[in-house]
C-alpha cells in the first residue's frame, strides 16, 4: 500500500517538475488577471506549458520585471519610451477595455445623463455641487434634473482605472490639468474613496446624487446606471465594445515610439473616449532564448485563439492590423545573442 | 523568578545531550524572532529613508498626500488611526467588560460556555469578512437610522450641523470606529474573563460575606485587584484596533484630509498602504507607504511597551 503510494507520488512529483520547467512566470495587472488566467487554463490544455501569473498590480509588475524575478511584468499603463529604453525593456499591448462613470439619481435609466469631458472634470472638481446646475442641463435638455447634491466616488486604491480616467479629465479639464493631474493615484479634491471597483460601485448604489467610475466589465455584469461621454467627433457613443473598437482603431501605433499609445479622447465618431489597453513588459535582451520564445509563443497563441474568451469576459480584443504589426514588432525588438528569440509562423 | 543562563541546566544535574540540543533549539527559535523583528525594522528604516530625508519632520505632521507632485505627508493617516483606534477602544472597553463580569459573576454554567466559545470564533472571523459586511449592511443601515436623522435634525448653522456635516452614505470615520470596535471586543473580553478567573474566591467570598452586592464586589473587589491587568488588556486591544486594515479600508471613506466632523470620510496608516503599495510606481511614492510603516510600527510599539509596563509585577 505505501509502496504504491510513494511510487504515485514520486511519479507526480516527476511530471510536476517537469512541467514546472516549462512554465512561463509573469505578475502585473489586475484588470486583466481574469483573462489571463483562463488563456492559461486553455493554453496549457493544449500545449502543456503553464503560465504562472501573479496580479499584484501593474506598480508591482512593473518592480517585479524590472527585479528580473518574473519572465514578463504586465501593466495597465504603457511605460514612457525613455523608462522603457533606461531598463532595456520592450512593451506591447494583449488586450483593450473601457472606464466607464456611473450615477445613483432617481428616475434616471442607464445612457440618460450625457456630459462632457469638461463638466466631468469640473464635477471631481466639486465645483459643480448640484444636479440641476445649468452647465449640466445644457447638454441634457428634456432630462427632468432634480437639485439633488453630487457626492463624488473615487478609487481609493492606485489603480490603472483611475490612472486612464483622470488622464483623460486633465487632457480635456484645464483646471483638473493644473490643480489634480494624471496619476495611479492622485490628490482628489473631492468626495470619497472606494476600494476596488466593487467598493466604487457600492458607494455609488448608497448614495443618492453619487457619480463614480468603475471599468466597462464591471458595470456591465452589475447593470449599473452609465452615463455617456462626449468624444472628440462630438457624439454621444454607448460604452461597448465597438466603441471601444472604434477608439482603437484611431490610434496611431505605427508613428507611437515604444507603443507608447492612449487610446484616451480618439477619432471617429463612434469612438468611446476613456478607452484604455493593458500591456506587457519583456527585456528587449533574452538571457534566456527558450523563456523569451515560451512567452511571445504564449501570447502570440493569445492573439490567434484568445478573443473568444476575451469577449466572454467583457474585454475588448485587439484590432486585427494592431495583432499583425506586434508580431513583426517583436521578430526586430526581443532577441537573445542578437538573434530574434520569436518564430513567426 | 531567576532567570537560567540559556546554555546551563537550571536544576544543576549533568546535562544529557539531548536536553543540550532542546536548549538550543529553543534558544534558536527565540533569537531567530528577535533578528525577524529587528530585520523588518531596519528594512523599514532603510526604505523609508528617501521620504524622511526629503520631508523631514513634516512629514508627520503635513496633511499633504499627491502622488501626482510627490509630495507626501502622514498628518492624516496618524490622526485617523490614532482617532479610529480610541474610539473603538471607548465603545468596546463597557462591552468588553460587561461580558466578562457576566461570564465570571452571574453566568450561569450551562450557558457560561456557548458564550465563551461564541466570543471567540467572533475573534475568528478574517478581517475582510467584517469589512465587506461594514461596506454592505452596516454603513447603508447606519446612513439611513443615524447619520440621515442626525443630520435633518440639525438646525442650520449650529453646532450639531457641522458636527454631524458628511456624506450621507455611513462610510466614515465612525463607523470605521465601530466596526474596529467589534473586532477587538472579543479579545478583550476574552483575556479580561481569564483576568477576572484570577480573582481568589475568598476576596469574593469575603466581599459578599459582609453584605456587598455584586455590582459592589465587582467594583471594589474584583476590578481593583487586576486593574492592572485590564489596562493591559486595553493597551492590547488598541494594538490590535492600530494595525487593522482590511475592514477600516473598506468602510473608513478613504479620502486624505483632517476630519472636520464625527461622520467625515478619513484614512490610516494600514488602509493607505494597503491602497496604494500595489501600484505605487515611483520611488519616493513607495518610500513613503514604507515610511508610513515605520511610523505604524513606532506607534504599536509605544502602546505595547506601555502595556508591558503597567503589566510588570501582574500576574496573569
Amino acid at each position: 500500500m505505501f509502496k504504491r503510494f510513494a511510487a504515485t507520488f514520486g511519479a507526480a512529483l516527476l511530471f510536476a517538475s517537469a512541467v514546472q520547467a516549462a512554465n512561463i512566470s509573469g505578475a502585473g495587472a489586475t484588470f486583466p488577471a481574469p483573462l489571463y488566467a483562463k488563456w492559461a487554463e486553455t493554453y496549457k490544455a493544449t500545449t502543456g506549458v503553464g503560465l504562472n501569473y501573479q496580479a499584484i498590480g501593474s506598480g508591482g509588475g512593473i518592480k517585479q520585471i524590472k527585479a528580473k524575478t518574473v519572465d514578463f511584468g504586465a501593466s495597465d499603463k504603457p511605460l514612457k519610451p525613455a523608462e522603457l529604453a533606461a531598463a532595456g525593456l520592450y512593451q506591447f499591448p494583449t488586450v483593450m477595455g473601457g472606464v466607464v462613470p456611473i450615477v445613483n439619481l432617481p428616475g434616471i435609466k442607464p445612457g440618460q445623463i450625457k456630459l462632457t469631458g469638461a463638466l466631468l472634470g469640473d464635477i471631481f472638481m466639486g465645483t459643480i455641487k448640484k444636479w440641476n446646475d445649468p452647465r449640466i442641463a445644457a447638454v441634457n435638455r428634456g432630462v427632468r434634473l432634480l437639485p439633488i447634491p453630487i457626492t463624488v466616488v473615487h478609487r481609493s486604491d492606485g489603480s490603472g482605472t483611475s490612472f486612464l480616467f483622470t488622464t483623460y479629465l486633465a487632457m480635456k479639464n484645464p483646471a483638473w490639468a493644473a490643480k489634480v493631474g494624471a496619476s495611479d493615484a492622485v490628490a482628489w479634491p473631492a468626495g470619497i474613496g472606494g476600494k476596488g471597483n466593487d467598493g466604487v460601485s457600492a458607494f455609488v448604489k448608497q448614495t443618492m446624487g453619487s457619480i463614480g467610475y468603475v471599468e466597462y466589465a464591471y458595470a456591465k455584469q452589475n447593470r449599473a446606471t452609465h452615463i455617456l461621454l462626449q468624444n472628440k467627433a462630438g457624439g454621444f457613443p454607448q460604452p461597448n465594445a465597438p466603441a471601444f473598437s472604434a477608439a482603437a482603431a484611431g490610434a496611431k501605433w505605427q508613428q507611437a515610439p515604444g507603443n507608447y499609445v492612449l487610446l484616451l479622447d480618439q477619432q471617429g465618431a463612434a469612438a468611446w473616449p476613456i478607452t484604455g489597453v493593458t500591456f506587457i513588459l519583456v527585456y528587449k535582451n533574452q538571457t534566456s532564448a527558450a523563456n523569451g520564445a515560451s512567452v511571445l509563443k504564449f501570447f502570440d497563441w493569445a492573439y490567434k485563439k484568445g478573443d473568444a474568451s476575451a469577449v466572454a469576459l467583457d474585454y475588448v480584443p485587439l484590432p486585427a492590423p494592431v495583432k499583425a504589426l506586434m508580431r513583426t514588432q517583436w521578430l526586430a525588438n526581443v532577441k537573445a545573442g542578437g538573434k530574434p528569440v520569436y518564430v513567426s509562423r | 523568578m531567576a532567570t537560567a543562563a540559556p546554555m546551563e541546566s537550571r536544576f544543576g544535574h549533568p546535562k544529557a545531550t539531548g536536553g543540550i540540543i532542546f536548549e538550543a533549539a529553543c534558544f534558536a527559535a527565540a533569537t531567530l524572532l528577535l533578528a525577524a523583528l529587528g530585520g523588518v525594522v531596519i528594512s523599514l528604516a532603510i526604505g523609508g529613508w528617501p521620504a524622511f530625508q526629503q520631508f523631514g519632520f513634516g512629514f508627520l505632521t503635513s496633511s499633504e498626500w499627491n502622488p501626482v507632485t510627490e509630495v507626501y505627508g502622514a498628518g492624516t493617516a496618524i490622526v485617523g488611526t490614532l482617532i479610529t483606534s480610541f474610539l473603538a477602544l471607548l465603545v468596546a472597553l463597557p462591552l468588553a467588560l460587561g461580558v466578562a463580569v457576566f461570564l465570571v459573576e452571574f453566568c450561569p454554567r450551562v450557558i457560561a460556555q456557548p458564550i465563551a466559545i461564541a466570543v471567540e470564533l467572533l475573534a475568528g472571523i478574517p478581517s475582510i469578512v467584517y469589512g465587506m459586511w461594514g461596506l454592505f449592511v452596516l454603513a447603508p443601515w447606519f446612513a439611513e437610522n443615524v447619520q440621515m436623522p442626525l443630520m435633518m435634525s440639525a438646525e442650520p448653522g449650529s453646532w450639531q450641523e457641522t458636527l454631524f456635516s458628511g456624506i450621507p452614505n455611513g462610510a466614515n470615520i465612525f463607523t470605521a470606529s465601530l466596526i474596529l470596535a467589534v473586532m477587538i471586543l472579543p479579545y478583550m473580553a476574552a483575556v479580561m474573563r481569564e483576568l477576572f478567573m484570577t480573582v481568589p474566591p475568598q476576596l469574593r467570598e469575603a466581599a459578599y460575606g459582609l453584605g456587598c452586592t455584586p455590582f459592589e464586589v465587582v467594583r471594589s473587589v474584583v476590578v481593583p485587584y487586576v486593574r492592572r491587568g485590564v489596562i493591559g488588556v486595553i493597551m492590547l486591544g488598541l494594538g490590535r484596533a492600530l494595525g487593522e486594515t482590511m475592514a477600516v479600508t473598506f468602510i473608513i471613506g478613504n479620502s486624505h484630509d483632517f476630519p472636520d466632523s464625527v461622520f467625515a470620510s478619513g484614512s490610516t496608516i494600514a488602509s493607505t498602504i494597503a491602497n496604494e503599495f500595489a501600484e505605487a510606481t515611483s520611488d519616493m511614492h513607495s518610500a513613503a507607504l514604507v515610511a508610513l510603516g515605520l511610523v505604524l510600527f513606532l506607534i504599536t510599539f509605544i502602546v505595547l511597551a506601555f502595556a508591558r509596563l503597567l503589566l510588570r509585577g501582574q500576574k496573569i
